[in-house]
């Protein structure tokens, strides 16, 4: 994060971060990436290439997902946002799309994974149930050193499974 | 690989942009939907004074099919998403080519925070929306202070990374021509990567008359040019039947006019090559396009 100059003026930002409401001042070109971690804390969403190209950074901005290091906390004001911390279940558990990462060994290392999991959580409420081939178009846009894809493509479709109220504990994920 | 310090301006109204922009004079730069934008401030290529923030302009959101008072086109506005413009039901029945190019720029997760009319003014030689607006020969609404100008796409495009639009103008729509007739259309790219800058892009409109013989063949392209090169490929082609008509002549005339440079991506005759190879695949796919429109 930049160290901000004395005479930089600050910008009142006031959104809302998985349900509730946030604010804090901070100079324009703050990034929202940035103003996540730094500034509320939220240190789930992690910051890689900060160009646009690896998608760690994802989070959702009023349901969708967008790279937060392409875009200043300041144009972001009244927005609602979703991060990783805001995918986990109800009750504090994993969400769907985790649980899923876990069964499937969708992660190794960890760093991308935020940015899949927002993605991934963004694109299952459009497409409930895709395909694999679906699957890897819908995470075309992130970056994995470590997995080779192939158990994220599978988690894609159990985090499906998992998100289907009628058999909650389907456990027929095409692998 | 932070962003350099600049005067932020939240424009509520297009008239405050404008005045904004006036004020700023030629340090100042608009900031849409920011995909390319942020890059070049994260990376410190550009360092603009002052940025006007028009993302608030709502009113600059829309997608539209218009009809009235001339021939039809599809109206998009400043801040209106790739993927607005992608997803739009009207705008894909009166003309496919704006989502078979769409899919083809970046990810989804760029489409939802880029902006079409963005993408034009950034003027990006592999800006796949560059190609499509010069192939429809459409046009852009620019808006300042001192008036309204609309600039056709063969005038709007001035040079890689270079569009016409003055720094006290806001690019607020483009306009995207419906072609007449019984048209068809296609996209086709190569890319080292999915959703990565084009090594060669085409896109073709195939028109066929009432007997489906071929009437007029156009197709445009991004990444052999530092604008985007528009070819009239009828000589080869015009007035044969759909299905006997020699695509891959259309495709060897089209090699044959375009001059691509080499980079570390592709050699110039590769890129030649391919152009020639895509071109001859996207006017067959256009041509069966354009045989669809006439099944119910």
């Amino acid at each position: 994060m930049t160290t901000t100059s004395a005479r930089e003026p600050l910008h009142q930002v006031s959104l809302v971060v998985n349900g509730v409401p946030r604010a804090a001042a901070v100079p324009a070109r703050r990034l929202l990436s940035d103003f996540l971690r730094h500034d509320l804390g939220l240190t789930g969403t992690h910051v890689g290439c900060e160009h646009g190209v690896c998608g760690a950074c994802t989070v959702l901005v009023d349901g969708r997902p967008m790279r937060s290091c392409l875009q200043f906390a300041v144009s972001a004001v009244g927005a609602e946002i979703t991060t990783v911390e805001g995918c986990r279940a109800a009750d504090g558990g994993l969400g769907p799309v985790q649980q899923a990462f876990q069964d499937c060994h969708g992660l190794q290392c960890g760093f991308c994974t935020p940015g899949f999991v927002t993605t991934i959580t963004a694109y299952l409420e459009e497409q409930e149930q895709p395909s694999a081939e679906q699957a890897r178009e819908a995470i075309a846009g992130n970056l994995c050193r470590c997995t080779g894809y192939q158990n994220i493509v599978a988690a894609v479709q159990r985090a499906a499974e998992l998100r289907r109220p009628a058999r909650p504990d389907a456990d027929g994920a095409e692998r | 690989m932070k962003p350099p310090p600049f005067t932020y301006h939240r424009a509520g109204e297009v008239e405050e942009a404008l005045d904004l922009l006036a004020e700023a004079g030629a340090d100042g730069k608009v900031l849409a939907g920011g995909q390319s934008l942020v890059p070049m401030l994260n990376m410190r290529l550009t360092a603009p004074a002052t940025l006007v923030d028009i993302n608030p302009l709502r009113d600059l959101a829309h997608v539209r099919v218009e009809n009235g008072g001339g021939p039809a086109r599809v109206r998009v506005g400043a801040t209106a998403r790739h993927t607005d413009v992608e997803r739009d039901a009207a705008a894909f029945a009166v003309l496919p080519l704006l989502r078979q190019a769409l899919e083809h720029v970046a990810h989804p997760t760029i489409r939802n925070r880029g902006t079409t009319v963005g993408s034009l003014v950034h003027a990006d030689p592999a800006g796949e929306m560059t190609a499509v607006l010069a192939l429809l020969d459409g046009s852009v609404e620019l808006r300042s202070t001192g008036g309204t100008r609309v600039v056709t796409a063969s005038d709007f495009f001035v040079g890689p990374l270079e569009s016409c639009v003055r720094h006290d103008e806001l690019a607020t729509s483009a306009f995207f021509p419906v072609p007449e007739g019984l048209t068809g259309s296609a996209w086709l790219e190569v890319a080292r990567r999915h959703g990565d800058y084009a090594v060669c892009g085409v896109g073709t409109l195939v028109t066929l008359d009432d007997d489906l013989r071929v009437s007029a063949v156009r197709a445009s392209y991004v990444s052999v040019g530092a604008t985007p090169v528009v070819l009239d490929l009828g000589d080869a082609v015009v007035g044969r039947s759909f299905d006997a008509a020699d695509w891959p002549a259309a495709g060897r005339l089209a090699a044959g006019r375009l001059q691509p440079e080499g980079d570390i991506h592709a050699t110039a005759a590769y890129r030649q090559h391919l152009a020639g190879v895509l071109t001859a695949r996207a006017l067959a796919r256009a041509a069966d396009a354009a045989v669809e429109r006439t099944k119910p």
